[in-house]
């Protein structure tokens, strides 16, 4: 039952954003070197930490799925990255829209951050067309899995191969959000856990939608109907 | 001071895009994620209406 406590939870996500957001514009203050544009840090780095997680959560499912055989975790895991990929998308695009208003430019293509998280957004953009490109359901799920550990894998090293790196442009974050101001710090924080809670939001809203699907296939197959239900690509 | 936050840039358009996007992307999901919900919603009936059927034979 993945749609238990899903409306008190939904509530409680579009208040923390909304929350996390006025404190960002009306409680932050303003950025004495980028002006107003620092507001983006507020969306652009909660959104790149909630997508690194999930792709390390999705990881941590395939684990499970591969050492139970069990084939909910597959599907939690497959949800798990496939929103970290919406998530990550966000990422790139925030970003480049501020590199463009504090650097000058939408890429820096010698900035270790960025580099980095355009290798590990393309490395999970094959985990789709590896998996569908098998038709055997058990292999397909198996394959999957692997993949995800492997990349989930990747990403904690990723990062701290970043942070040993020397920086050019991008700002380290996690680590250095004690230099940061108090009032900053707060909104910055608030803003991550409601980004959190946005896509535990969202995976509970797609799994249940997915359990639901599953079940009522199964009922028609109880019924003897052999009228397959709407398309979907999604693992059972 | 004053003439140091004058030469601030004036980004407002670029941090309003940015939230934009992030607005489009969630709102974009839960469009996507609504019309997979009417599509369920429309199998849920069709089984019921063959229960239905099935149960008056």
């Amino acid at each position: 039952m993945y749609g238990k406590g899903l409306r008190p939870l939904s509530l409680i996500t579009c208040v923390a954003l909304t929350g996390a957001f006025a404190l960002a514009f009306f409680y932050a203050p303003m950025d004495a070197d980028q002006g107003i544009s620092q507001k983006i840090f507020y969306v652009h780095v909660p959104m790149a930490i909630v997508a690194l997680g999930g792709f390390v959560a999705g990881g941590l499912y395939s684990i499970a799925h591969l050492r139970t055989g069990d084939r909910g975790y597959d599907l939690k895991s497959y949800v798990a990255i496939h929103l970290s990929q919406i998530l990550a998308v966000g990422t790139l695009i925030t970003g480049s829209i501020w590199a463009r208003a504090s650097w000058g430019h939408w890429w820096v293509w010698d900035e270790p951050t960025l580099v980095s998280f355009l290798i590990v957004f393309l490395l999970y953009c094959c985990y789709q067309p590896l998996r569908f490109s098998i038709e055997d359901p058990e292999r397909q799920a198996r394959y999957a899995s692997v993949f995800a550990i492997t990349a989930g894998a990747f990403v904690p090293l990723n990062f701290l191969a970043v942070r040993l790196a020397q920086s050019y442009t991008h700002p380290r974050v996690l680590g250095t959000t004690d230099g940061l101001p108090a009032k900053m710090a707060l909104a910055f924080y608030i803003a991550v856990v409601a980004m959190a809670l946005l896509y535990v939001t969202l995976w509970k809203y797609e799994m249940a939608s997915k359990h639901a699907r599953n079940r009522l296939r199964s009922i028609r197959r109880g019924l003897g109907e052999d009228i397959g239900l709407t398309r979907s690509a999604s693992p059972q | 001071m004053i003439i140091a936050s004058n030469t601030l840039p004036g980004d407002s358009g670029y941090v309003a895009a940015a939230y934009l996007v992030f607005l489009a992307i969630v709102l974009g999901y839960v469009a996507i994620m609504a019309i997979r919900a009417a599509r369920l919603e429309r199998d849920v009936v069709e089984i019921a209406e063959l229960v239905e059927g099935r149960a008056h034979e």
